[in-house]
């Protein structure tokens, strides 16, 4: 029972600590509003008013997929600069519970961008956000931010050793909107992407919330979260237990 | 009495790299074999000049660094193989202005440490609040910590490193960059930690505080422990002798040299003060070396000349210097 109240409190307080930045919520909510404007622009030329939605949706996981993308790999730098990277280390609770929740909550921050995006785009765009299964897309966020922070988990561990780390980690925001059909469909893209996109949370995340806001099977959507989730835990478990070993060997938790 | 913390032998080894495209390794040893024991409930300072292996011994006893060779157990848990066991015992704090999330009130901060430390729900609020009272920030925990002074901040580091009551307290440098009012509450907070039976380990630059807090001291220098006892036996040591300081303006390294070269003289040290310097000099016996000192200084400006009694901060110099 410990370490999920653990996590749940972390991420309560890191999540509080986060939304107190005026910069990070700003960030969050109109940076995904310039690709939401695209994607509107474009579907609207194409296939006509029932896909704004589909790709307001789009917009919305890309902020915040976007959000883990640029802060997660660099969540570990961000401590490390706050000098509290050596003080989550030295406190007796798993890393991986410690670091978790903060992952989680840098992909929460995202939320932002889903009420800006759908607000945007009834806004300007007359947009008629009708939402066909409300239980499900309110299952179905929670899922996409819980998943996509596990796998920003994953990226923070892996970078661990490394100070420049989110650089990296900022490398890989374009290249999973691509393949993890946030924008245009699976199906037009090169059959050797969907292996790699069915790994990769946001795929099953934006799956999970489109089909619950335009209709589909929304529970095989929500069980590939549950897997790929705990499935980052555990390779986050696994690369946490090497390279905190290897950092207390290099010497690299701190910034001197 | 069974010590609370042992080092054996301790070593640690940085290795990295220098120059751009041809990068040659290099290896700087921090920390050279060193042994000490700390017995439950005292209060054990380590001093030494910057870059001596203070921080680099400090993190080896908390589990951040591995030691590249010896040993070093606290409370009979080995910081290499046990690190969890160590970590549940044991607090830490350092001095600075970092190590805080400043948009959150210090409320939000002691309860986060609380649940990473395991403090139970229920034990929680008494035990904050019990904290927040032995820091004096009783009333201010609500303010978000970006508002605090610099004093605060350290009393609330103090706070979050006592927490989940732990048996053993490494403190690193926590006076650094404090006012002298703040430091005195400090003080009295540490001296307050170690009458409730906390074992403290602590790191200072300040010889005044070394003096008045610490049971026993031990001195490194260039990653090796070069003398340790109590601040009495430590003064003992440079108690047969006389410090005579000298006020002088431009003096040159030669001088300085030929002083230190002077038979009878034990060590030498110079203290910038604006625009004049204060040569130290720390002599042997009650020999009187103050004519032949002030003829080592021919051609420098002198101002006041005076003789004193030696200081921890002498013994600190002498041990520190004595093979320079």
């Amino acid at each position: 029972m410990r370490y999920p109240k653990l996590f749940w409190h972390g991420f309560v307080v890191h999540f509080k600590e986060l939304s107190a930045s005026p910069f990070q919520i700003m960030t969050a909510a109109i940076w995904p509003l310039v690709f939401a404007t695209l994607a509107y622009l474009m579907f609207r030329a194409g296939s006509g008013a029932p896909s704004l939605l589909y790709a307001s949706l789009g917009a919305a996981v890309m902020g915040i997929w976007s959000t883990t993308a640029t802060s997660a790999g660099g969540a570990i730098q961000r401590q490390r600069w706050l000098g509290l990277l050596e003080l989550l280390v030295v406190a007796p609770a798993p890393f991986v519970f410690v670091l978790a929740p903060i992952t989680v909550a840098i992909a929460g921050i995202g939320v932002y961008s889903i009420a800006s995006t759908l607000l945007w785009g009834r806004l300007l765009f007359g947009i008629d956000v009708h939402i066909a299964s409300p239980g499900l897309f309110a299952l179905a966020v929670p899922a996409t931010v819980l998943a996509v922070g596990m796998l920003g988990l994953v990226l923070a561990s892996a970078l661990i050793l490394y100070r420049a780390a989110s650089a990296f980690s900022q490398g890989l925001e374009f290249p999973v909107w691509l393949i993890t059909g946030l924008l245009v469909p699976l199906s037009v893209l090169p059959g050797w992407v969907t292996p790699i996109a069915w790994a990769l949370a946001p795929t099953w995340g934006m799956r999970a919330m489109r089909h619950a806001a335009l209709g589909g099977s929304v529970l095989p959507a929500l069980a590939m979260c549950a897997v790929l989730t705990v499935a980052y835990g555990l390779a986050a478990v696994l690369l946490l237990r090497y390279f905190e070993q290897a950092a207390r060997r290099r010497a690299t938790l701190s910034l001197t | 009495m069974a010590a609370v913390i042992e080092a054996h032998d301790l070593r640690r080894t940085y290795k990295t790299t220098t120059g751009v495209i041809r990068r040659k390794p290099l290896s700087v040893e921090a920390v050279r074999g060193i042994s000490f024991a700390v017995e439950q409930g005292e209060l054990f300072g380590l001093l030494g000049p910057n870059g001596a292996g203070k921080t680099t011994t400090i993190k080896m006893l908390i589990t951040l660094l591995l030691p590249t060779g010896g040993t070093a157990r606290v409370l009979g848990h080995d910081v290499e193989r046990e690190p969890r066991e160590v970590r549940k015992r044991i607090g830490y704090v350092f001095g600075g202005d970092r190590g805080l999330y400043e948009r959150l009130s210090a409320l939000d901060n002691l309860r986060y440490f609380a649940e990473l430390y395991g403090v139970s729900g229920r034990a929680q609020k008494a035990r904050i609040a019990e904290v927040l009272e032995l820091v004096g920030l009783t009333g201010r925990e609500k303010e978000r910590v970006e508002g605090y002074s610099r004093g605060m901040r350290q009393r609330l580091h103090i706070a979050r490193g006592i927490l989940h009551d732990p048996e053993v307290v490494f403190l690193d440098e926590p006076t650094l960059g404090v006012d002298p009012v703040g430091a005195r509450e400090l003080r009295a907070t540490i001296s307050e930690l170690v009458r409730g039976g906390k074992t403290v380990l602590l790191t200072t630059h300040y010889m005044f505080e070394a003096d008045t807090l610490c049971d026993r001291i031990a001195v490194i220098a260039k990653g090796l422990i070069v003398g340790e006892g109590t601040p009495a036996q430590l003064k003992r040591g440079v108690a047969d002798g006389r410090v005579t300081e000298v006020e002088v303006f431009g003096i040159d390294e030669q001088a300085v040299d030929r002083v230190r070269a002077l038979e009878g003289v034990t060590a030498v040290a110079v203290e910038e003060q604006d625009q004049k310097q204060l040569l130290v000099v720390q002599t042997s016996g009650e020999r009187e070396l103050t004519q032949v000192l002030l003829a080592e200084l021919e051609g420098a400006s002198v101002g006041r000349v005076s003789s004193r009694e030696p200081t921890l901060e002498d013994a600190y110099v002498a041990l520190v210097t004595r093979d320079e």
